[in-house]
Parts: structure tokens; C-alpha cells; sequence
């Protein structure tokens, strides 16, 4: 940076770290661009022009096709994807809330067929037991009618057949009388012995 | 001084001129190696990140990868130092990023010109950075920017000696800035040099040379490997560092 300018202040500062003795002499006949090759390149200010002259144009250009051309077309990429994940993650949250829904829904509608069902059952279930019940009173009321019809039937009968195994026991022992001893004993006397018999 | 043969490890940085464009003003202008290299590093970092991003694909593949990496890589870096507001910085700090490091990587291609080694080429970038704080910091908070240099909390008579310093220490920033660039790429390139250049002088000397070259080609590959990380780091310091600075500039005042 601090090298003097100029060929005079090339020259001298070739020549003191003494590389020829005839330098001097040597340098002053040759071009510059000669010159050039013994000298530490990096701090040769001759080719600080040139160097900075396409340095200027070579970065502007890389700046603009960077800034206008290159790193809009990344960002757009980059946004794109962003955007068309930030999309697909709504998306998916949408969808998984109407799931929910839909499973909550489900639930519901199950839990209510499920009391619906219930209460259909054990509405049934006692219809039927009250109906059978009914069915089973009236049933037995009709029999215990029929049951007394007989009972009084059979009393009655029962007091007919008494009656006629009387007649016919007086009847008969009259008759076996008259059979053993030839005599036909008194009604009143037979029917007291068939009362007595009876009774015993 | 080498002999003119075979090594010397300063021949690399010879600027050669290609096409002579005679002296306007007395100025020696030229179109030399090094210009050619500064626009092959456009062309290449160009059509690396427009081809890579052709597809425009929704999943990248792996050039889109790597144009993508290096796009947020850089936004990060600008994000975190100097905040949302930097952005607006994004294209400056990407583009001397990306040249810094496509620079000091093609320079590692053999027989290739190495522009960051040239130290007018770094300080110049180092100057584009700290014009850029300067103006921006004026034209953003006017005299306000120079509240930089007067850090706050510090007892009055103190605060003269702490404007110097401060001084001293924003001017110093370019110097700094672009000596570490250039000091980097120059050193590490020399010591490539000359250590391949023992293999090259022991195998000359005989059977006995031939194992005596083993240590320089060992040396040799660990500078290699040492030598992409210093230039991809030096890319990376070369970014931050003017992130840190263009952020002074947008939030002058400690």
C-alpha cells in the first residue's frame, strides 16, 4: 500500500535488498511490463489499475445479476415452498377437526341409539309383562269362575247322588228283606235301618 | 529470489496481461489473467445458481440444494447480525460472499489465478463495505451515526481518549479486513508452493530424495485439506465481519 510511486521508487526498492549489482542499470533500459516479473506481484501498483478497473465491473455485474436476477429467483422458490407447506399444514389441520367431528359426532349419535334402544327394550319388555299380567288375571279370574261352576256342580250333584243311593238303598234292602223272609217289612222301619247304616 | 526454474512459489500471483488497452491518462490499463478469473467467478457463480435452480422444482434436488443452502446460509448470517432490517443488505453480503469464496476455491484449481490473493483486489471489497456503513449510516441517521464513536456510560474525562479509540478502531476495520483475506490466501498458496516444490527438488536429487519427498507430500496434502477450509472460512469471516459492520451502520449507538 505505502509503495512509492512511480518507476524511480520501483527501482530503488528492487535494488536494496541487492538482488544484482547491475539492476539499476539493467531496469532503466527495460519496459515496465519487464520490470514487473522480479517484483513481489500483489504489491506491484502498476497493475492496481487494470485490477480495480475490471474489479469494478466484475462485482457491479455479479451484483446485479445476484440482485435482480438470481436471489429473487431462489426467494420465489424458497416463498413457494414455504407458502405451499404452511398451506398443506392447514390444510391437514382442517381435515383433522372435521375427523374429530365427524368421530365426535359418531360418538354421539351411537351413545343415543344405544339410550333409544334401551328405553325401546325395556318399554317393550314391560308392555309385554303388563299385557301378560292382563292376560294372565283375567285368565285366572275366568278360572276360578269355571273352578266355583264346578265346585257348585259337583256339590249339587254330589247331594242328588246321596239322595238317590238313599231311595235306592231303602229300595234295595226292602227288596232283599221280601226276598229272605217272603214279607215286606214297613217303609218307616227300612228307612230308619238305611239311616242308620248310612250314618254309621 | 528463485533461479527462474522451476520453483518459485511467487510465480502464481504474476498478473499477466492479455490484452493491452494502452495508457489513458498516464493509468497502465490492461486486461489481464486476473480480470478474466473475476469474470469467470461471475459467470460461473451465475450460471451455477440459474442452472441449479432451472426446475424450479417444489422438492430441489441437489443443485437447487446447494443454490438454496447457500442463499439461507447467508440470509442467516445476515438475519443474526444484523437483524430483519439487514436484509435489505442481503444482495451485498450474498454477492461478496459468493465471490470471496468462489474466488479463493478456484483458486485451489492448479495453475489457476488466485484474485483474493491480490491485496488491492481485497481492499477494495473491504473499502465497498465500509463506504457502505459510512454512507448508509449518514444518509440513515445523520450526524446521529456519529454516536458510534462516543460510547455511552463512560465518565467524562475518559470519553475523549474513548473517541480516539473508536476512531482507531472503525478505521482500522477495512485495513484489517482486507489484510486477513489477503494475507490468508497469499500464505497459504506460498506454503503449497514450497513444500511441493521440496518433493520436486528431493526426487531430483536421487533414490535416497524419492523417500525424502514422503514428509513434503504429506505436508502437502494437510495444507490442501487446511487450505479449502481456510478458503471457505475466510469467505465466511469476510461475510460476517460485513454483516457486523453494515449493522453499526443500521443501529449506530451501542
Amino acid at each position: 500500500m505505502s509503495e512509492p510511486h512511480g518507476p524511480a521508487g520501483i527501482i530503488v526498492a528492487q535494488a536494496s535488498p541487492g538482488s544484482l549489482p547491475a539492476a539499476s542499470g539493467v531496469e532503466i533500459a527495460v519496459p515496465a511490463a519487464e520490470a514487473h516479473g522480479s517484483n513481489f506481484p500483489p504489491f506491484d501498483v502498476h497493475t492496481f489499475p487494470s485490477q480495480l478497473l475490471w474489479l469494478v465491473i466484475a462485482f457491479a455485474a455479479l451484483y446485479l445479476l445476484m440482485s435482480r436476477v438470481a436471489l429473487p429467483r431462489i426467494a420465489t422458490i424458497l416463498e413457494e415452498r414455504h407458502d405451499r407447506i404452511a398451506d398443506d399444514i392447514e390444510e391437514a389441520g382442517k381435515l383433522k377437526a372435521e375427523s374429530e367431528a365427524a368421530a365426535e359426532a359418531y360418538e354421539k349419535a351411537l351413545a343415543s341409539a344405544r339410550t333409544k334402544a334401551h328405553g325401546i327394550a325395556t318399554e317393550t319388555r314391560d308392555t309385554l309383562a303388563a299385557e301378560a299380567e292382563t292376560r294372565r288375571k283375567s285368565l285366572e279370574a275366568d278360572l276360578n269362575v269355571k273352578l266355583a261352576a264346578a265346585e257348585v256342580q259337583i256339590a249339587a250333584t254330589k247331594t242328588a247322588a246321596m239322595a238317590n243311593v238313599r231311595g235306592i238303598a231303602v229300595e234295595a234292602a226292602s227288596a232283599i228283606v221280601n226276598t229272605l223272609i217272603g214279607t215286606t217289612p214297613t217303609s218307616g222301619a227300612v228307612e230308619e235301618a238305611v239311616d242308620t247304616a248310612i250314618k254309621g | 529470489m528463485a533461479s527462474g526454474s522451476v520453483i518459485d512459489p511467487i510465480h502464481q500471483f504474476q498478473i499477466i496481461k492479455i490484452v493491452e488497452l494502452g495508457q489513458p491518462g498516464g493509468v497502465e490499463l490492461a486486461f489481464t489473467n486476473s480480470a478474466a478469473f473475476m469474470f469467470g467467478i461471475v459467470a460461473l457463480v451465475f450460471f451455477f445458481l440459474t442452472f441449479a435452480t432451472r426446475g424450479r422444482t417444489l422438492v430441489p434436488g441437489r443443485l437447487q440444494s446447494l443454490a438454496e443452502l447457500s442463499y439461507e446460509f447467508v440470509a442467516s448470517t445476515v438475519r443474526g447480525s444484523a437483524g430483519n432490517e439487514g436484509m435489505k443488505f442481503f444482495p451485498l453480503v450474498f454477492s461478496l460472499f459468493i465471490f470471496v469464496l468462489t474466488a479463493n476455491m478456484v483458486g485451489m484449481i492448479p495453475y489457476a489465478f488466485t484474485v483474493t490473493s491480490h491485496l488491492i483486489v481485497t481492499a477494495a471489497l473491504a473499502l465497498l463495505v465500509i463506504l457502505t456503513v459510512i454512507i448508509y449510516g449518514f444518509v440513515r441517521h445523520g450526524t446521529h451515526f456519529l454516536h458510534l464513536f462516543v460510547p455511552s456510560g463512560v465518565p467524562a474525562f475518559l470519553l475523549p481518549f474513548m473517541v480516539v479509540i473508536e476512531v482507531i478502531s472503525f478505521l482500522s476495520r477495512p485495513i484489517s479486513l482486507s489484510l486477513r483475506l489477503f494475507a490468508n490466501m497469499l500464505a497459504g498458496h506460498i506454503a503449497m508452493k514450497v513444500f511441493a516444490g521440496f518433493i520436486v527438488m528431493m526426487t531430483a536429487s536421487g533414490v535416497v530424495g524419492w523417500f525424502g519427498a514422503v514428509l513434503p507430500l504429506f505436508m502437502v496434502v494437510a495444507l490442501t485439506a487446511l487450505e479449502f477450509l481456510v478458503a471457505a472460512l475466510q469467505a465466511y469471516v469476510f461475510a460476517v465481519l460485513t454483516c457486523i459492520y453494515l449493522n453499526d451502520a443500521l443501529h449506530p449507538g451501542h
